[in-house]
């Protein structure tokens, strides 16, 4: 693999411990905020300095506990997109592209930077400060100017996380484009599930330091192996389970019995399902599995989607035990039909979790 | 009136000199404390700050000490066949030592105030530490910077207690604006007084309304917008 992490570094409320590889493609570091997705890039980048273990990057060693090496971060070419662009102040646009440029004849270097600039496409904003860009502008400038040190290796530190939410899309896909031009391996951090998906093909997921999963995203996001990465990948119902017989398991937060796809041997904690997931049968339909009588508890209305919150066994009582989301015209379908409904679980679309 | 005009061209050579000097020192002393924690480096804080606090007869006499025929480094340069004390370089090293600690705090704040993203950045891109200064840290420490050399140089430019100890007042050699004033003064030529003050006085006042134009047209972000 390309690029090799096998690191460990007490950090002052957890020990990161990251152990992995990342192939000539992006791979996303997922995680929530403090979970040292940050500082793993900063350890590769030679910013901080691992308590232990290895960097391996093509073959060369960039830090090695057990031989002694630790090369200093301008030796690395390893191009690092901070979360703040760090552009510098007092340089202009094409200074700050030109900064880590290999010395080469003035008018070479011209050409270079303009090559750069057109690839961001901020051909006309060569003399600008940064100050004088908008945020967008400024991401790509950054971009560029990781860019132009031709990095072994790409790491980008939440780099749309700065951005107003329109602007974020129209970088997004910029990135998404630069990205797979790049064909060097990149590491993609961010705590946005869905642009960790858009992004990469390759996810892991980091919590508390620890490496809670790896894998393709489909993986990952139809099979995740634990409560945590379900969660982070957005999973909102869950309950605690356990297995009566093949095909069957009861769950116990929400007091049923459901038929899905598992082994009677199967280790299982949890179960769950994604609210987009979640179905109501029509009082016509029979014959149907994993249907149960809920109520209404209350709705929380975005422009184009519904979500649901429902309870199960009876109206009364606090709070909700599953959370669906319904498009809008789904929902008008159904919303001034008696209650209780029937909310369905649709046994291929039930996750197992083993912890 | 008095024709000699040596003691203006005295202090400013001394306050130049010794502005210089500490610019160079201060801001060493500061970068190679910037990156330092423990006992030992704030130990030595207190002594690069003590010419601020202790007053400038008593920083004088030490220095007179430290370079007097017995002292340590008297001794040596004696050795070589220089001595220090009441010559012109006594009077830039008294300037110097005692306007040092306004420099190396100013040099000091200005590097802490620094988003140490940016250094960061510079050293990802390939940039040794140099450079690192050179091109990020100290265009963008410099405002802080300059406010410390002004600072600096008026204290050079005002010094008189240490000069007077270790340096005397030697007419033409060692005798600057201030120890001229005293002199007046003291022999009741107050109208000798007055005209040296007042030299004084259009001395700081030309110094402040340069740098204060000067800050505005180097200012590497100002000036481009101006240009532009």
């Amino acid at each position: 693999m390309p690029l090799e992490a096998h690191f460990e570094k007490r950090l002052a409320s957890f020990t990161l411990a990251t152990d992995f590889s990342c192939d000539a493609e992006p791979l996303a570091i997922l995680g929530p905020s403090g979970s040292g997705k940050s500082m793993t890039l900063r350890c590769i980048a030679g910013l901080e300095k691992p308590d232990r273990g290895r960097i391996i990057l093509n073959g060369r060693a960039l830090f090695d506990s057990e031989k002694r090496i630790d090369i200093a971060a301008r030796q690395r070419g390893v191009g690092l997109l901070f979360q703040s662009y760090a552009l510098f102040p007092h340089l202009n646009v094409a200074e700050n592209i030109a900064f880590g440029m290999k010395p080469a004849a003035a008018s070479e270097r011209d050409a270079r930077v303009q090559q750069q600039l057109a690839e961001v496409h901020l051909e006309n904003l060569a003399k600008r400060l940064p100050r004088e860009l908008s945020g967008g502008e400024q991401q790509r400038v950054a971009l560029a100017r990781a860019l132009a040190i031709e990095p072994e290796a790409l790491l980008l530190d939440e780099p749309l996380s700065a951005l107003d939410t329109y602007l974020r899309s129209k970088v997004e896909q910029q990135l998404i484009l630069t990205l797979a031009r790049f064909r060097r391996p990149a590491l993609y951090v961010t705590h946005n599930m869905e642009e960790a998906y858009r992004i990469a093909a390759q996810i892991l997921v980091l919590s508390q330091g620890k490496v809670e999963a790896s894998g393709s995203r489909e993986q990952i996001f139809r099979h995740p192996p634990t409560l945590e990465v379900a969660l982070l990948t957005g999973l909102k119902n869950f309950s605690r389970a356990r297995v009566i017989s093949a095909g069957k398991v009861e769950a116990l937060d929400w007091n049923y019995v459901l038929s899905c796809d598992v082994d009677a041997s199967a280790k299982i904690a949890y179960v769950g399902i994604r609210a987009h997931h979640l179905r109501f049968a029509a009082a016509s339909e029979a014959n149907v599995v994993n249907a149960f009588p809920c109520w209404l508890a209350r709705i929380n209305e975005a422009p184009f989607r519904v979500t649901l919150y429902l309870r199960l066994h009876s109206a009364a009582g606090q709070g909700h035990h599953l959370q669906a989301e319904v498009t809008k015209e789904n929902w008008t379908r159904f919303k001034d039909q008696p209650q209780p409904w029937r909310v369905l679980l649709p046994p291929g679309d039930i996750l197992i979790l083993p912890r | 009136m008095a024709t000699d005009l040596s003691p203006v061209w005295l202090s400013l050579e001394t306050a130049v000199t010794a502005t210089i000097i500490t610019l160079l020192l201060g801001t060493a002393t500061a970068v190679w404390r910037a990156n330092r924690r423990g006992i030992g480096p704030a130990f030595l804080d207190g002594i690069f700050l003590l010419p601020l606090v202790l007053p400038p007869t008593v920083v004088g006499f030490i220095l007179l000490v430290i370079f007097g025929r017995n002292g340590p480094l008297g001794r040596l340069l004696l050795h070589f066949g220089a001595t220090v004390v009441f010559s012109w370089p006594a009077t830039v090293i008294a300037a110097a030592v005692v306007s040092f600690p306004l420099m190396y705090l100013s040099v000091r704040a200005a590097l802490e105030q620094l988003d140490h993203t940016l250094l960061q950045a510079a050293r990802t891109l390939g940039a040794s530490e140099w450079r690192v200064f050179r091109r990020v840290a100290l265009p963008l420490a410099w405002p802080g910077m300059l406010a410390g050399t002004i600072l600096a140089f008026a204290r050079a430019l005002g010094e008189f207690g240490a000069t007077l100890m270790l340096a005397g007042s030697i007419p033409g050699k060692t005798e600057t604006i201030p120890i001229a004033i005293y002199i007046s003064v003291e022999a009741g030529e107050i109208h000798k007084a007055i005209v040296w003050s007042l030299i004084d006085v259009a001395i700081s006042l030309a110094m402040v309304a340069g740098m204060y134009y000067w800050t505005h047209l180097q200012n590497p972000a100002r000036a481009r917008m101006v240009r532009r």
